[in-house]
This record gives C-alpha cells, structure tokens and sequence, in this order.
C-alpha cells in the first residue's frame, strides 16, 4: 500500500465523516424546525467545545503510540484547584493560570512516568487517572464549590462576536495550530515516525522521550484549559466534573481515523469527529434521551470504528483468491 | 571428526513431491522436491526468498501446501497443525526463540505433552523426565532453571530436549548456528549427530558452508521456490552448491576499492560497560575500513550501541578528529558525525510502513526544513537522488519500504545515513539475510563512503566479508579485543582463533 | 519447579508479610481491629473484590485487560434482581445460572472481539464498558430494585453464615482455593501461563494465544455475572451505577499482586493477598478517621507505586541481546 493509497484510504474517511456530518444535519434539521437557526447550532457546538480542545493534542499522542486515560481526571483536578483558589478570593487570570498550571504538571507526571518511570501509558495514565480524581473527591467530598467571580465566567459563557463562542473560535484556532504541526512541520513528520516505529524512530536519531514528555505535559495543559472553560461555564465544581468524558474523547480521537497502533491519523478527521459527535449529543439531548444512551452509542461506535478497518481488510484480502481460482 | 557414512540403498522415511504454496499472488514454493532419510543428516541450503521457511513451516503444520504430496513411512499425510507434527515425530527447532521465559526448563521440554496423573499435572514426573533427557544431552543446566535465565544456545537444546520428549523420526533444525558460539555450535552438532545414530533423519538448514560439509550427508538446494539439485556432500564443494544456489558462478563478491588512509578520525580508549566489553581501545582512520568480527556475545553490537549513544559507557573515552566528545543519546552521536545501521534492518533500521522518501528523510528534516515547515518537493528530490546513487530498485520515491526486498531495504537504511554526510559509517551486519548477489551491492557502497575521506565500522560474523572488504581486522572476544590485524597478515584461521581461543 | 516459583514466591511472601505488617500496625493502633468479628468483616469486604480479580489476572496473564468487569456485574446484577422481582418464587439456582451465563455471554463478547478481530483489549473493553452501562439503563428504564422488592432466598443466601464466615467470604476462599490448584495442576492453567508468556512460541506448540484470550475473558465475564448477584444480594439494591469505577479497584489488586501487564506472570496468592491489602486499608480508613473519599486516591497512588516498581523489575532484568525498547 504506497503513500498514494494510503492518502486515498484517509481522504475516504474523512469524506465519510463529512458525509455522516451532512446526514445529520438533515436528519435534525427536518426534526426539529429550530435546529437549523444560527443561536441553536452554536447552542450545539458546546456539546463538543471542551472535548475537541482536549481531543486535539490527544490525537497527536495516540499517534505518537502512546495514550492518556487521565484526561478527564486532570479536568477534575484542575477545576478542584480553581475553585479552592477562588474561595481564596484569586481572581480571574489567576484561576487561569491554576487551571492550566494543574493541567500542565498534571501532563508533566503522566510524561515523567512514562519517560523516567517507563511505565506503559496505559498502565501509568490507569494510575493517574485514579489519582487525580482521587484527590478530586478526598478534597472536595461531596461538597459544591461555587464561589467563582463573575469575570470567570467569560470564557464558558462568552461571545467573540454574534453567535461565534469563545470556545468554539478557541477549537477553530487549536485545531489551526496543531493541524498546521502535525501535518506541516518535520515535529509532526517526526510524531508519525515515533508512532509506527519508535525503535528505529530513536536509532535514527530522534529523541524520542522528549518527544513523548512533551506530548502528554501539552495534553495536560489542554486538559487544563478544558477545565477553565468547563467550570466557567458551569459556573461550579463538583468532583465528579467531566466524569467519563475519557471515553467520549478517546471515541473522538479513534473516530477521527486516528489508528490506535500509532503512526496514522489528520487532524480535519478528528475535527469533524468532534463535530459529528457533539451534533449527535446535541440531538439526544433535542428528543430527550438521557445522557446515558449517548454512553452505549459512543461505546458501540468506538467498537465499531476499530473493527470496520479489519473486517474490510480481511474481505479485501479473501477477493483476489477467488478471483484468481 | 567421523566420515558420513553413505547408505545409497536406504529408504527415504519422508519425502515432498512438487509441493506448491503461495501467498497471495507470490509464489513461495513453486516445486519443492525433497528426501530425508533415517540416520543421515540432509543439507537445505538456498538463498533467502528460495522457499526454505516456507517449506519448514509446512512440515510443522503451520501452513497447509496449495498442491503437491507429503510421504511419511510411506503413507500420504497432511500436517494439519504443530500439535499433529508433534504426534507424526516431526520436530522443529526454530529459528526464532519458541522457548517460555516465564516458565521452567522442564516445563518448556514438556509444553506440548505435560505428564498426567489423572488429568492433573504430574510436576515430580516431569521434573524427572526432564532430568533425565538434559543428562542425555549433557547439559549443564538443571529443570528447575527459569528459562528467562538461559542463554540462547541453551534455549536451542531446551528446544532439541522437547524434541526428545516423544518419538523423533524427522528433526528439523532452522539456521540453528546463527546465535551461537563455535563451542555451543559444536555442542548442538554432537547432540545432532547422537540424534542422527539413534536413526532420527535430520533436516539441516543453514548458510554456513563449513558447518555443512562437517555435519551433513546429503545436500538439497532450493532456489526461487523450487529444488534445483541434491545429492552426497561428498561429491560437491562449495563453489558447485554457490552455483546452484545463484544460478551463475559469482565473481567479484567483494567489490574493494583502493582508498587512501588519512589522519585519524575515530580514536576509542578504554572503553568499558559492564558486563558487555571491556577496555576496549582502538582507532579508525579517514577512507579505512575496520571489520570487527567475532562471535555472537562477543561484544560487538553492544560496543557500537554504545558508541552511537544508545547506551552509556561506565569509562573510557571516545575521540573525534582528535576532541573528546561526550555522547549519552543517538541525537548526540549523529551531531559529531556518526551513523549507525543496525543488524534488525526491518524492526530498528527503518520504518515498514512508510515511504522510501519518508524514511531516507526522517534524519534529515533538520536540513530539510530549517525553519520547521515541510517540503514535499525537496524531500522527493533527496529520495530520488539515492535512489539512483545507490540504485534503489523500487517503482519511485513513495513506495512503501516493506515492499522492497531485503537488500533493497537495506539501501534505504543505509541512504538515510549518507544523506547526513556523517564522518564515520558503523554498519552491523550489513549483508545478514541479503542474497549473494545484493550483497556485493552494499559492500560496493561503504567502500566508494570510505574512498571519500571517511571510516567505515564493519560488524560482521562472515568471515569472507570480513577478509573481503576490511584494511584491518579487529577480533573481539567475550568483550575484549583480542586481536588487531592489518590486512595483509589476516587470514581465516588466525582471526576464528582470535575469535574463539579460551 | 522450585526456582521459577522462588522468584513468584518471594514477591508473595514479601507482599504478604507487608499485608500482615499493615495489618499489626492498625490493630496497634486500634485493638478492636483484629476482633474475630471484624477479620471476618475484612474477608467479606473483600470476598467480591477477590473473585474478580482472580478473574482479571485470567485476562492480564494473555497480555489483555478488561475495563468492562464491573459494568459487566452492574449489568448481570440488575438482570437478576429484576428476574427475581417478577419471579420470587423461581429460587436461588436459576438466579445463579442466569447471573453467570449473562456474565459469561457479556464476557464472551470481549473475547470475540480481541481474539477474532484483534481489537486492542483497552479499546474494546472501553467500548462495552459504556455499552453494557448503558444498557442496565434501558433494562431498568433508570428504576431502582430495592430489598422489599427482592425474595428472602435471594438475599440470604450470601447473608448465610458457616464457622463465623458468610457464604460469600467461603465463596471467594474457595474460587481462590479452586484458582491455585487449576493455575497449577491443569492444563489449562498452564495454557494460560504459556500464551500469555510467549504468544508466538505458543503457537508452534499448538496453543491459540487468541483463544486462551477469549476463554479469559469468558471466565472472567462469567465470576463478574456471579458477583453481580452477590453484590445486589449483599447491598440489597440494584441501580445503574453500582460498581461505578470498581474495574479500577480490581486492577490495582491485580497489579499490587504482581501480576505483570506485558502477560505471562502472576500467581493466585499475589492477588488475594493484593485485594487483602486494599481491603485492610479501606477497613482502616474510618478507624484512622480518613475519608472514605480517599479511598481512590490511595488506589492511585498504589496502582501508580506498583507499576514503577514493576517497570524498575523488568529493566533489571531484560538481557542486553533482546531487542531494546526505544
């Protein structure tokens, strides 16, 4: 399979992302006469918002063959960090620096035990998620922390101009960025090498560990930023913030067309599996299904995603024979 | 060292007539013809690519033949998987490390065929068993070891030792010698031939001319899938099976170019890690090339690992044009100038999935793209050019390394390193598992680097390569260097004694 | 035999003493601790959490892991209870047979998926993590099964006490009994060991490692369906959320055990003394007066200690002529 094709096989995914993206659109938009007003879609767009800022960098890192299950975890840790700061009366910048800073120290430790400790992602982000929203609730108990001052809530709940959110243009400007990185710059050429084969990815000279460190403190500090946004536009903090979003993200990241053995994915197919994701939340929600439902479907879909790939492969490969007998 | 007895009248206890497979539209094996007789050992000998892994995976029942017949004892017979080889007493010893780290040594002899009491494990019986086939095979390792603790011969007579557990008529040993020293070599043909008088017919797979006219009968050689030619070891040499094996008498293996030697370039003193090597010191100078042979364990690899940075020394220093430098990571190592293409062409040397161009630019993106953004166009062109210098047989620049064959991907590996301009070129088994006629292809490349002005560091077990293509000849042994020979003095007998004297 | 099990048995025994040591330390602390009564309290606090992770490590040991356990009780514990409101009369056994064939099924669901398709087992298990959450959801339609609405049988079976232990602590001293003698003396046991220790080896010798992964996660789905019976009868409740985040806890025991995540290593003893430790610790928590909330965070940093130390092993011993890690 050269270049050609495997660029070919990835166009096709996202093509069909963007088919299934146009299919709902029509589907909830002949449901509900109001879906299709500008103030209602970007109503919709907060469905994915805080997801994709995270999913983002979290694609660089599965391609890179690694993988962090602690995202959502280090959102809780941060949120926990932000409020106890505002009950201390910090103001708004510097809730924002506490939220990143707890995100970024956060990523910090998943790279530390993965580089230093040499741990297994897996294994290690196992560890920290329990850690981290472990400390959630031992600090916060079952308590609610509210106290956050009114500027706070600017970046939740906030608009740039018209219906165009602050989250949603942050998305837009992240995905920019890391897509411009990955796809345009030899750090991103560098990631794919460190994912398909990360032995002779460092014996060609590439310092790998850097690399990974790198990848899980920024995934952290996204996380961090998730958090800001999350608890600003919820306005409160609970420590069981973000729960089981780990999976909604990873799901986003996979569907996106992100190969969970490393070394394949764009960054346009994780954007609109963010987008195709977020509408489908968004639409649960319009027919008021509980949000649990949308857990089967996210669940069924990642299943479904990873093994389309193997079944279609396995089809392709059984062809040829019977052509050639 | 006995003569092979020839028993001309014997009866064949195996034989494959016209066996078939192919996979996907390749064609492993196109007409595979082969005899085993009991109590002689057969030499299969072919280049990689003729059909030989194939044929032995269909033995064990790994594969199933597209066509053809299997005669064992006279009777037709499919081997439908491991298990039923086992059962018919065709016994592989593989290759590759089919042993159990995780597991005893009497549970590995015993893994297909635990003793029972009732349908429980029966550990003391095959604790005793065990026993008693290692004393067989004089070893000196008990059941109880942890396999994890073995060494890789010993894990090759682990393998034999299984073997052993039930009626062996037919042993199949795969390229058993690749990881092994003289002496372990010499142990594994003992325990062979001791197989081979208790009437067990041997199938003897292997590159090394020497080790096959010590120990085999018969001969069998396979080229592109089909068997071209067998017969009495004792009628043929090695040139007649090389030709066999090639198709055409092969001059001029060891294309070496006359260079000129410069100043020094490269200056190792000391240089010690534990456990690896030790105090080793020594000094390549601009257009040399040193071979550094020895056997496996000697030292070799880890002492050019540690050179390119992949592992850190306990002491010593390395010199470059005459400056000590520090090198604690690859990233470092290539900064002053080195290269390093590593013996696992396919896991450590490239990326298989990727493109020709992507995997000769991955260590030069730095000059690729200095401000950080990629250039399509100029990484094609850098492709292109070693395609061509180094004739790269491939369909163009994106075309996916995996698809290359070996001596082709080798190349590549090898490209990527030359487009860096380094100083010092460190290749480890360059031409390991590459055809005899590719092989003299990348020799003709590091020497034409050395001719340039720069040194070249050549790790090989070939003792003709080594001769071949080196100024001076470097032997180490269990981690120190033993010998430092000049190219005129170096002969085959005086580096293997180097290479193996206690 | 000895040696093998002298590394394996010098990290039981050392886990073990450092069970006992925590345990001394607590009951010095307060005395009312090593009360026969509370002993017997611990084992049944840990009986379920013993069980499953004898299941786990099943899955751990073939390189697997499955994330999906306790949705997988949650799921085969609602089922049962809501057979038993509408059936009280049925009795215990098809309760039981039900429990364990809906788990099996659920589990068989995994081991399909990671063995026929080679899905990665963390992305599989994730996956049905959600999808069999979800599903108690419709079962119940979000409705709680409570203690009046569940039959006498139902919930005295595991409330039943024999020698000062409850069914239940005897359930979990015998599965672990069962799983040390079977890890040893069977062949499938032994199976077990060998494709999780060297897949590719396994397959000249006749083994599917995909296989034994399959079955893996088979038993290991059908111990969860029997604990979602016991953890419904004990609590007497069913709801969506129970076991929320309980996998977590199973895994911790297993690692704490010494089971390795690359396969092929971990014995019985190792995790139950694993599950013991976190037992003992969450049994001490209210005594010391910690929050219970604490409970996850010190399976984080156990789960985390034990990994690094486990990583720090594995170095030590890698042999310098196998291919190196990046």
């Amino acid at each position: 399979m050269n270049l050609q094709s495997r660029f070919g096989w990835v166009m096709r995914w996202e093509s069909m992302l963007g088919l299934v993206l146009i299919v709902e659109i029509v589907l909830f938009a002949s449901l509900s006469p109001y879906f299709l007003n500008i103030w209602t879609l970007s109503d919709a767009t907060f469905n994915f918002t805080e997801r994709a800022v995270i999913a983002l960098p979290l694609a660089l890192l599965i391609i890179a063959g690694e993988i962090d299950i602690s995202v959502a975890a280090i959102i809780a840790l941060a949120s926990v960090a932000m409020g106890l700061a505002a009950g201390q009366g910090v103001g708004t910048p510097g809730l924002v620096a506490v939220g990143l800073g707890t995100g970024l120290v956060a990523g910090a430790i998943n790279g530390a035990l993965v580089t230093l400790g040499r741990v297994p992602s897996i294994v290690a982000t196992i560890g920290t998620m329990t850690l981290f929203r472990g400390v959630a609730y031992a600090v916060l108990g079952d308590r609610v922390l509210k106290e956050y001052p009114a500027s706070f809530s600017v970046f939740g709940q906030g608009y740039l101009v018209g219906p165009l959110s602050i989250e949603l243009t942050l998305v837009v400007v992240l995905a920019v960025v890391f897509g411009v990185f990955l796809h345009l710059t030899r750090w991103g050429r560098t990631i794919y090498a460190l994912g398909a084969n990360p032995i002779a990815a460092r014996w060609s000279g590439v310092p790998v560990d850097r690399y990974r460190f790198m990848l899980f403190a920024v995934t952290g500090l996204c996380s961090g930023l998730a958090a800001v946004l999350l608890t600003s536009r919820l306005g409160s903090t609970r420590p069981s913030i973000a729960q089981g979003w780990e999976l909604e993200i990873v799901s986003m990241v996979i569907l996106g067309g992100v190969s969970v053995w490393g070394g394949k994915g764009t960054i346009p197919g994780v954007l609109l599996a963010a987008v195709v994701l977020g509408l489908v939340n968004f639409g649960l929600g319009l027919l008021n299904v509980p949000g649990i439902v949308m857990s089967i479907i996210v669940g069924a879909l990642l299943i479904l995603v990873v093994a389309i790939p193997v079944i279609g492969q396995r089809w392709a490969a059984a062809r040829p024979a019977r052509r050639a007998s | 060292m006995a003569v092979a007895v020839q028993q001309e009248t014997s009866h064949p206890i195996l034989t494959l007539s016209q066996v078939r497979k192919s996979f996907g539209g390749a064609h492993a094996l196109r007409d595979a013809n082969l005899a085993l007789y009991p109590g002689q050992v057969t030499a299969l000998i072919g280049e990689n690519g003729a059909g030989k892994s194939t044929l032995v995976k269909i033995l064990c029942g790994v594969h199933q033949p597209d066509g053809g017949e299997i005669v064992l004892d006279g009777k037709h017979v499919r081997v439908h998987d491991p298990e039923h080889a086992r059962q018919l007493g065709i016994n592989v010893v593989h290759q590759e490390c089919v042993v159990f780290d995780n597991l005893s040594v009497a549970e590995n002899i015993f893994i297909s065929a635990r003793p029972k009491q009732g349908r429980f494990v029966a550990w003391r019986e095959m604790r005793k068993r065990a026993a008693e086939i290692l004393k067989q095979l004089d070893v000196s390792f008990d059941p109880d070891t942890p396999a994890s603790q073995l060494s890789v011969a010993q894990k090759h007579i682990v393998q034999i030792a299984r073997a052993l557990t039930s009626d062996a008529r037919v042993l199949i040993l795969d390229e058993p010698t690749a990881a092994l020293s003289h002496r372990e070599a010499d142990d594994l043909f003992r325990i062979a031939r001791r197989l081979k008088d208790s009437g067990c017919a041997l199938l003897f797979i292997s590159h090394k001319f020497e080790e096959i006219f010590a120990l085999a009968d018969r001969y069998v050689v396979f080229r592109d899938g089909a068997s071209v030619g067998d017969g009495m070891i004792a009628h043929t040499n090695t040139e007649h099976l090389i030709r066999l094996m090639v198709g055409r008498s092969v001059e001029q293996l060891f294309p070496k170019l006359e260079t000129t030697l410069g100043e020094e370039l490269l200056r190792v003193e000391n240089l010690s890690r534990a456990q690896e090597f030790e105090n080793v010191s020594f000094s390549v100078r601009r257009g040399e090339t040193l071979g550094i042979y020895g056997l496996v364990g000697a030292g070799r690899t880890e002492l050019a690992q540690c050179l390119f940075g992949l592992t850190a020394p306990d002491s010593g220093s390395v010199h470059l044009n005459g400056k000590a430098v520090s090198i604690s990571n690859p990233a470092d190592a290539v900064r002053n100038g080195l290269a390093y293409v590593p013996e696992d062409r396919q896991q450590q040397g490239a990326i298989l999935p990727f493109s020709i161009a992507a995997n000769v630019c991955l260590p030069n993106l730095g000059s690729l793209a200095p401000r950080g953004f990629c250039n399509r166009e100029r990484e094609l062109q850098l492709a292109n050019h070693w395609i061509g210098a180094l004739g790269i047989k491939a369909t163009g620049p994106r075309q996916n390394v995996g698809d290359l064959s070996g001596g082709n991907q080798q190349k590549v590996v090898i490209a990527k390193w030359l487009a860096r301009t380094p100083q010092v070129l460190i290749l480890d088994e360059p031409t390991k598992g590459i055809d005899v006629g590719a092989k003299s292809a990348v020799h003709a490349v590091t020497s034409e680097f050395a001719q340039r002005g720069n040194a070249v560091v050549m790790i090989s077990s070939e003792l003709p390569e080594i001769l071949g293509m080196s100024d001076r000849v470097l032997v180490m042994r269990r981690g120190r260097v033993r010998a430092l020979l000049d190219r005129s003095e170096a002969t085959a007998e005086n580096v293997v004694q180097a290479a193996t004297d206690a | 035999m000895r040696m093998t099990q002298n590394s394996a048995a010098r990290r039981d025994l050392a886990l073990g003493f450092i069970v006992l040591l925590l345990f001394g330390l607590v009951t010095a602390a307060f005395p009312q601790f090593a009360r026969p009564s509370n002993v017997a309290e611990v084992f049944d606090d840990s009986a379920i959490l013993i069980m499953l992770a004898l299941g786990q490590m099943l899955v751990i040991l073939t390189r697997g892991i499955d994330l999906s356990v306790a949705a997988n009780l949650a799921l085969s514990g609602m089922l049962v209870a809501l057979f038993n409101k509408n059936y009280p009369g049925a009795g215990v056994l098809p309760v039981l047979l039900l429990a364990v064939g809906s788990g099996a099924v659920l589990g068989l669901i995994n081991g399909m998926l990671v063995w026929r398709l080679k899905l990665p087992p963390i992305v599989v298990t994730l996956g049905t993590m959600s999808v069999y959450r979800g599903l108690i959801y419709l079962l119940s339609g979000g409705t709680w099964v409570n203690d009046n609405m569940m039959s006498p049988g139902f919930l005295g079976l595991v409330r039943f006490e024999l020698l000062g232990l409850t069914v239940l602590a005897w359930l979990a001293i015998i599965g672990a009994t069962v799983a040390a003698f079977g890890m040893r003396y069977t062949g499938l046991g032994r199976d077990f060991y060998a494709a999780g220790g060297n897949p590719s080896a396994a397959t000249y010798t006749g083994l599917d490692p995909g296989r034994m992964q399959c079955f893996a996660y088979t038993i290991c789905g059908a111990i969860a369906g029997l604990c979602g019976y016991l953890w419904v009868a004990r609590f007497a409740v069913a709801y969506t959320d129970i076991a929320l985040g309980f996998e977590l806890q199973v895994i911790a025991a297993c690692l704490i055990g010494g089971v390795a995540i690359a396969g092929g290593i971990g014995t019985v003893a190792g995790v139950v003394l694993g599950c013991l430790f976190i037992g003992v610790i969450r049994n001490a928590l209210p005594l010391v007066g910690i929050s219970p909330f604490w409970q996850m965070g010190i399976n984080g940093i156990v789960i985390v200690a034990a990994a690094v130390l486990s990583a720090r092993r594995r170095e030590d011993k890698r042999s310098i002529l196998e291919t190196q890690t990046a």
